[in-house]
């Protein structure tokens, strides 16, 4: 059954193949059925390989499948091999699963725009290479997984390239994440410097036998390694490139900048644990930067008023609750949120993407609301969201992954007070957010008719988000309510263990109920301050301190600015002067004198029959002068 | 039978030549710029009639024969495009045909 393994990255790849070499002859229907039912196979097949690796477990809880060699330079043989365990198995029924629903939606929601069969070949592409990244079975072969969904996020994201700021937003993603690429890659260089191989698993034996805790290489390689899950996972101090990333269409919004690609960070690092534990100086970095991002990204989430910026940011923050758990050593405490964030974000998402086209394509929250009573699915998928996004005590998923993450960090020895705090305080933040856009967009009054009424095709996909969104929680239960533990006893079998302090079950109580009021103080702060008392928001931000916090956190703590004035202009400066330095000389001499040829010889081209004839005969006589003379 | 010596032949065509080539060069009906160029032909005709004759060899007159025949394909073809010239331009001024500025 396993063997069926190469198909589920390879049906999206022909899927691919197929659009983007006949696509143009297809119509919108078969272009969709490709391209949807190419995720679709492979995501029942997904779930068949997952079922067949839970009920009859492989040997040692792994199972490697080698395609073929890539190439072989001495003794450096990286192959196009696969590796599942139980890491993977999550990935890759979370990437088929939540990506098919996303193509379902997208098949209407796209439906009549240019280029629809280019949309679909491209989502494909990278729902083929975000299965090659979390199934490949050596860092190379990452590598390829990795850049490749790279380009696919360059490429929608500036999907409507009409517009010259959607291109320049993709171009911007494109590059700020290739500086954390370049670490990465670097990191593998030192990786098979030092350790002669890049298999993922010969590797960590390697790493553990020849570095000791805390030796400088282990250190620089994880740090490196590092940095490359912050490009992609747009963490401080790279995560300026996420909300300008919204200028895509929302559905890949929700497969690429939310569900999927920005979580290969934290693939990264739970695939390289090893590497971190090594170097535990790194992997509090990882728990620092996690904090710091989940709190910086979420007072920014709170003074925006486009909707999908919103959502952005409360990506990033997300994504750095899952760095503060890998940080402090929670690995599936990590991947469970993952798992849940990656149903309730992109169930979010395509909620509010009916909303946007509802409210012709409005996406100020100030100039959408009541949408409440115009399209009630829509409010209630969206409310399921983000009350789980919000963490709502017992009956979302996001409560039992945020909970497992804050009580790891409470409770781990890597952790501490004030990480702890940190996470506490953004899940506060993360309440009032989440439900601010609930109440501006859909409560109150309507302030624009709606005339857009979805057909079953976005509303399926929504419920069984919704669905998943409530019970993705239940596999993994804290000691206190039910005490289940099946995802995180899954995740053991390839990942270590979480170590926490011995603590009693009263205690965990205590930081759970804390944990739970906090996020319904969030909530119900969201309620007074923008529904019962509507004009409290404003006057929160007339002082000239508030306004001008607020504008601090509305421009996302003015990182671009920085960017702009560290890198971007004085790189402008020097290409501008460089622009006629002396190798340019040489080369407009060159330019010049291929002009001044042209020019001279095309002269000759006058069209006078006799002038040629003239021609031919002064040439041939001068060659027989020549051959005769010499 | 008395010889002609090789040069005097050889001569008679490089003649032929140049003064088809100067039909050609200066002439500015199309008709006889053909005409010229069918001169210049039977003069390479005649150097390789006279090198055969020269050498005692059968090439030369082969070639001839080749030559003709090329000829009366190259008239035809000719004679074709100058009927085409003159439908399109009304004229049998060659350099009219100019429409190329350089």
């Amino acid at each position: 059954m396993l063997g069926i393994l190469w198909l589920i990255p390879a049906l999206p790849l022909a899927g691919f193949a197929l659009l983007i070499l006949l696509g143009s002859r297809f119509n919108q229907r078969s272009s969709s059925l490709v391209g949807v039912g190419s995720v679709a196979i492979s995501a029942s097949l997904a779930l068949a390989v997952a079922i067949s690796f839970i009920g009859s477990p492989p040997p040692n809880f792994h199972y490697r499948q080698t395609l073929w060699q890539w190439m072989q330079l001495s003794n450096f043989r990286p192959e196009f091999a696969l590796y599942l365990d139980a890491l993977s198995v999550t990935m890759i029924v979370v990437i088929t699963v939540v990506g098919f629903l996303i193509l379902l939606y997208s098949s209407e929601y796209m439906a009549g725009e240019d280029g629809y069969n280019l949309f679909f070949a491209y989502m494909d592409l990278f729902v083929g290479f975000m299965l090659t990244l979390v199934l490949a079975d050596n860092l190379l072969f990452l590598y390829l997984g990795w850049e490749g969904v790279g380009i696919c996020s360059y490429l929608l994201s500036g999907f409507w390239y009409k517009e010259a700021a959607n291109g320049r937003a993709a171009v911007k993603a494109f590059v700020v994440t290739r500086f954390g690429d370049t670490a990465m890659a670097m990191g593998l260089f030192l990786l098979f410097m030092n350790l002669g191989s890049l298999q993922i698993q010969e590797l960590m034996q390697r790493a553990v036998q020849q570095w000791p805790v805390g030796s400088v290489v282990a250190v620089a390689a994880a740090a490196l390694l590092l940095g490359g899950a912050l490009g992609k996972s747009a963490q401080l101090p790279l995560q300026v490139w996420l909300p300008d990333a919204m200028a895509g269409p929302t559905p890949v919004s929700a497969l690429i900048h939310a569900a999927t690609m920005v979580t290969a960070g934290v693939y990264l690092i739970a695939r390289t644990n090893v590497l971190f534990t090594l170097a535990p100086v790194v992997q509090s970095a990882v728990a620092v930067i996690g904090v710091l991002t989940l709190l910086a990204a979420g007072f920014s989430a709170l003074t925006q008023s486009d909707i999908k910026r919103v959502l952005a940011y409360s990506t990033i923050s997300q994504i750095g609750y899952m760095f503060l758990a890998l940080g402090v050593g929670a690995w599936s405490a990590g991947i469970f949120h993952f798992v849940t964030h990656a149903f309730f974000k992109s169930l979010l998402f395509l909620s509010a993407g009916v909303a946007i086209v509802a409210c012709h394509h409005e996406q100020n929250i100030f100039k959408m609301g009541g949408l409440r009573h115009q399209m009630p699915v829509v409010f209630w998928t969206f409310i399921i969201g983000a009350a789980s996004l919000a963490a709502a005590p017992l009956v979302t998923s996001g409560f039992y992954s945020k909970d497992a993450i804050l009580w790891s960090v409470w409770s781990s020895e890597r952790g501490g007070n004030l990480l702890w705090a940190g996470g506490l305080l953004g899940a506060l933040l993360t309440g009032i957010y989440s439900f601010r856009v609930v109440i501006l967009a859909f409560m109150g009054e309507a302030k624009a008719p709606v005339t857009y009424r979805p057909s079953n095709l976005v509303y399926i996909p929504l419920i069984i988000l919704s669905i998943f969104s409530v019970v993705a929680g239940f596999v993994e239960m804290p000691r206190t309510l039910g005490d289940l533990q099946l995802f995180s006893r899954f995740l053991e079998t390839a990942l270590p263990p979480a170590h926490p302090g011995h603590y009693g079950v009263t205690t965990e109580a205590v930081v759970q109920l804390i944990a739970a009021v906090t996020c319904l103080m969030g909530i119900y702060a969201a309620y007074l301050v923008f529904l019962r008392r509507a004009d409290l928001a404003e006057r929160l931000v007339e002082t000239p301190i508030t306004a001008a916090l607020h504008h601090w956190w509305f421009v996302g703590w003015g990182f671009d600015w920085i960017y702009d004035k560290l890198f971007v202009q004085p790189f402008l400066w020097l290409a501008k002067v460089d622009k006629d330095d002396v190798i340019d000389l040489l080369y407009q001499g060159i330019a010049l004198l291929n002009r001044t040829a042209h020019e001279s010889l095309s002269g000759t081209q006058t069209g006078r029959i006799r002038g040629y004839a003239a021609g031919i005969a002064i040439g041939s006589v001068i060659t027989l002068a020549i051959v005769v003379l010499l | 039978m008395a010889s002609v010596p090789m040069e005097h032949g050889l001569l008679i065509a490089g003649i032929l030549f140049g003064l088809g080539l100067v039909g050609v060069l200066v002439r500015r009906n199309i008709i006889f710029m053909l005409m010229s160029i069918e001169i210049m032909l039977n003069a390479a005709g005649l150097a390789f009639v006279v090198a055969g004759a020269g050498w005692q060899q059968p090439d030369g007159q082969i070639m001839f024969i080749f030559i003709l025949t090329m000829a009366a394909a190259e008239v035809s073809v000719g004679l074709a495009l100058i009927l085409q010239f003159y439908h399109h331009f009304r004229t049998l001024d060659a350099d009219a045909a100019r429409r190329m500025r350089g």
